[in-house]
């Protein structure tokens, strides 16, 4: 027992000695001639290294990366200010991006092959942002013993006829929230609160945390129908193709806000405000909207490439064509706060 | 005269200079505590009466019953198990006595997933019943109030198991046996001797496991529980109020803060000093021993077998490719980061431990104030540390900086120290338990007596203090390092670039959903935590 406090000193000296080695300071001439970037990301570390490591091999510009959730790493950016070492947020929904221009920590960027490789409808109106994937949310129907012509609209969904067999994933994902914002758009409040109220009263089970645990529901036959991200259906489907689920694409038909398309979510990035490497920064941003990326970021994680010369792999072609919302995102992002107290007051859980 | 006066000085010093770190500690938890209170200098009424009209009762229900029945299951499941095994004989005793601890290298979030990919209707359990009933079987939903709380014990029960073991060691079987020669029964010896001397001990390990409960998110998201934190985190997340949210993690923090005074009065001036005595095991029948040994078998089959072997099951059916040189980077950050967190965080306690027995009044719930981190939600605590030092950044670092003709840039938010920080901050209750319910073990008269024989200062904390306070010392450093390894927000917020740690990888996979690649970070972050409880086990029965 003598040795306690010396066994618990020794961990700590060797722990402080190699922080020192961990971090060699950079002098300033290394620093004008080599930039390394640091950006800011919510999307996972898997979905975002294999690029920086390609971007690094080309360029010669090295890129630091935390991740986190998108609260807290806007926290971060608002409370460093000017001192903040980051020089790109990256994101996914349209909330959080819209919130980030908000909140001043981004700056617009001017740029002809950032206006040319992403659609006007999916950046921002002050080039704050620009959205680097498209993520359709769409529904997902047992294709054993449902016909699509069974289904046409996410308002559908509410109809009496589908008491007890409606799957959804919580409110409290962004995912949904984002949805429930694009309807408030097009069908405005008092209609939309109809539907959400006409969903809750048709799940067949509590909301549930993810969107592979609503494809599964459906699977072994628990309800017939659920809306999802089409990568999540992707992904199961590669570990499990014998499932007999199938993607729907609703609202492809009618006039207004029945045929106004599928809702599509982004992810996306922009330089921030207190960035020091600017010029490399947007350098980075252009070159993940080039298709080079953007081939590995469809590859990546099935999601839909905002680049309209990429042409679609195999599996996202299988998925059939869709018309997408083209409502702007950011008019999405604007109304996410009160999607949320109207979903709250609906009782969607 | 002349040394006699010097020796004097220098144990004014050194009380001085503990009083000095006590007082920086204390006030390097309540800096980010204020900041969250701060959020009440805006009015965010209108958020609140939004909670209030759609959820607010339903969310303080489901918390008071979340908080009822985990209080209610970890005292049963620690008590009976420390009791059974410190008390008692029986087959098995001496390999359940440690095996028994080993659930605390569970994280909760790490339990929730693995049980509900058991037991959902696509795992194991549901799909083997189907498959054999046929379509006859209807499908259960397992998400249901009492599978949580059922999760949340199994998880939380190793806190008050390890701190009632240690209580009831150091009882010793004397005061028993007098109260058996005074005619009292088993049962009444118990109810009547043991436990009210192991209180002090047991309302510790409970507290830890409730303020846990109380700030945990992982566990309820994923059975989609609403509980007060969901509030916290709809209003950051969903209605991007951050002020909010801190004003509805504060009402969290008050409801703690009531409850541990509550406690502390109802315990009252009674002392709780005590000599160690004599260990004499009862001796169980044949049938008792075999009841003994299925209860205490079932709790560590449930809590801790099956969870790593289904989740080896996942690494193994997921392949070992994933074990790369990023991977140990991960596991030696995830050790490196607990050892240095946890040693600092128990000679802190121990400061404060001091500091408090040597103080009245006032003085002794000023120091309370220190264990009050612990009741936040990770995260909440997280940003708070955060902006306290991002303001310290702004205010002091970048100026110090710009005059001494350095680059300008933050030298506290994204290090290794403010990260240490936010791990003392959070895990100062974790050890402050242990080393409190031993210290309070220690009958004044020790000092005194050393004292008359020349013993004072420095000495007398290393040569009469400290082994005395060993065990308790030992449990606080266990407790403290596995929590720190398992530890996700502050980590995730604060780490500098490239210390990601297992929690991290942990993390990145189950928020995508990808529960068998989070197998392989959860698993060898379980080994990892065995590893110290395994240590502090062997430690304790060396010195017994």
């Amino acid at each position: 027992m003598k040795n306690m406090p010396r066994f618990g000193l020794l961990p700590l000296l060797a722990f402080l000695i190699s922080c020192g080695q961990q971090a060699p300071e950079a002098t300033t001439e290394q620093l004008a001639t080599k930039a390394e970037l640091m950006v800011y990301s919510a999307r996972k570390e898997h979905l975002i290294k294999p690029l920086f490591d390609l971007f690094t091999e080309q360029t010669g510009i090295i890129v630091n990366y935390i991740t986190d959730k998108e609260g807290p790493l806007l926290a971060r950016l608002e409370a460093e200010g000017d001192n903040s070492p980051a020089d790109m947020l990256i994101t996914v929904d349209a909330g959080n991006l819209w919130q980030a221009s908000q909140l001043g920590v981004l700056q617009p960027l001017q740029s002809a092959l950032l206006e040319a490789n992403v659609p006007s409808h999916l950046q921002d109106a002050d080039n704050q942002w620009f959205a680097l994937t498209i993520r359709a949310r769409t529904m997902v129907y047992a294709s054993d013993r449902l016909s699509p012509d069974a289904m046409s609209s996410y308002e559908q969904l509410a109809d009496k006829a589908w008491r007890g067999k409606l799957c959804l994933r919580t409110s409290k994902k962004v995912y949904n929230q984002s949805l429930v914002a694009s309807m408030m758009a097009s069908l405005g409040e008092a209609q939309t609160e109809q539907v959400i109220s006409g969903w809750v009263a048709n799940l067949a089970l509590d909301p549930f945390s993810n969107d592979t645990k609503v494809m599964e529901a459906i699977s072994v036959g628990q309800c017939d129908v659920g809306i999802v991200n089409s990568y999540y259906y992707g992904r199961l489907m590669k570990t499990n193709p014998e499932l007999a689920l199938a993607l729907f694409w609703p609202n492809q038909e009618g006039e207004g806000g029945a045929g106004r398309g599928v809702h599509i979510n982004v992810s996306g990035a922009g330089v921030t405000k207190a960035s020091k490497h600017k010029a490399q920064a947007q350098q980075l941003l252009e070159w993940l909207s080039g298709a080079q990326a953007q081939q590995i970021l469809m590859g990546l994680n099935q999601e839909y490439p905002v680049n309209p010369t990429v042409v679609l792999n195999e599996e996202l072609a299988a998925w059939g064509e869709f018309k997408g919302d083209m409502i702007s995102v950011s008019e999405a992002g604007r109304l996410q706060a009160k999607a949320v107290k109207l979903m709250d007051r609906a009782g969607y859980r | 005269m002349v040394e006699q006066a010097s020796l004097f000085q220098r144990k004014q010093l050194l009380n001085l200079l503990l009083k000095i770190i006590a007082l920086l500690t204390v006030l390097m938890v309540l800096a980010p505590l204020l900041v969250i209170l701060w959020s009440w200098a805006s009015d965010q009424g209108a958020v609140w009466q939004h909670l209030i009209d759609t959820q607010l009762t339903r969310l303080l229900r489901n918390t008071l019953v979340l908080v009822v029945g985990v209080a209610i299951g970890v005292s049963i499941l620690g008590v009976s198990l420390a009791w059974l095994t410190v008390m008692c004989e029986f087959p098995g005793r001496r390999w359940l006595d440690w095996a028994l601890m080993l659930p605390l290298a569970m994280p909760a979030y790490v339990l929730a997933f693995v049980v509900l990919g058991a037991f959902d209707f696509t795992g194991p359990l549901q799909q083997g019943l189907h498959g054999w009933l046929g379509e006859s079987y209807s499908y259960v939903d397992v998400r249901h109030e009492l599978v949580v709380i059922a999760v949340l014990v199994l998880v939380f029960y190793p806190y008050v198991y390890m701190l009632a073991r240690s209580a009831f060691l150091a009882q010793g079987s004397d005061q028993l046996e007098a109260a058996r020669v005074l005619g009292a029964s088993r049962w009444q010896a118990f109810f009547r001797i043991a436990l009210p001397m192991a209180r002090p001990a047991i309302v510790a390990g409970v507290s830890l496991a409730l303020m846990e409960t109380l700030a945990d998110f992982g566990t309820v998201a994923v059975f989609n529980y609403d509980t007060f934190t969901t509030a916290i985190y709809k209003a950051w997340f969903g209605l991007f109020n951050l002020a909010a949210a801190a004003q509805l993690a504060s009402l969290l923090l008050l409801f703690v803060a009531l409850a541990l005074m509550a406690e502390k009065q109802s315990r009252g001036q009674r002392s709780y000093t005590q000599s160690a005595g004599n260990q004499v095991r009862h001796r169980l029948s044949k049938l008792q021993s075999l009841l003994a040994l299925c209860y205490c078998g079932a709790v560590l089959l449930v809590a801790f077998i099956l969870p790593v072997v289904q989740l080896l099951q996942w690494v193994l059916a997921d392949g070992l490719a994933a074990i790369d040189r990023r991977f140990w980077d991960l596991l030696w950050h995830t050790v490196s980061l607990g050892l240095s967190a946890a040693s600092i965080t128990v000679a802190l306690a121990l400061v404060l431990a001091f500091s408090r027995r040597n103080s009245r009044g006032v003085g002794r719930h000023f120091y309370d104030l220190a264990t009050l981190g612990y009741a936040l939600p990770g995260s909440v605590l997280a940003v708070g540390i955060m902006l306290s030092f991002a303001y310290i950044d702004r205010q002091f670092m970048v100026p110090l900086l710009t005059l001494l003709g350095a680059e300008p840039r933050q030298l506290l938010v994204g290090s290794v120290f403010a990260l240490l920080v936010a791990y003392w901050v959070r895990f100062l209750a974790v050890a402050n338990g242990p080393i409190d319910s031993s210290l309070q073990r220690i009958n004044q008269s020790i000092p005194e007596v050393a004292a008359t024989l020349g013993v004072t200062g420095l000495p007398l904390l290393w040569r009469v203090y400290l082994p005395m306070l060993a065990p308790g010392l030992l449990t606080a450093g266990v407790l403290v390092l596995v929590d720190v390894m398992k530890e996700m927000p502050a980590t995730l917020l604060l780490r500098p670039f490239g210390w990601d740690t297992l929690a991290v990888r942990i993390y990145e996979m189950t928020s995508e959903g990808e529960w068998q690649r989070a197998a392989l970070p959860a698993v060898s972050l379980v080994a990892v935590g065995l590893i110290p409880v395994v240590l502090a086990v062997r430690q304790s029965a060396q010195s017994r």
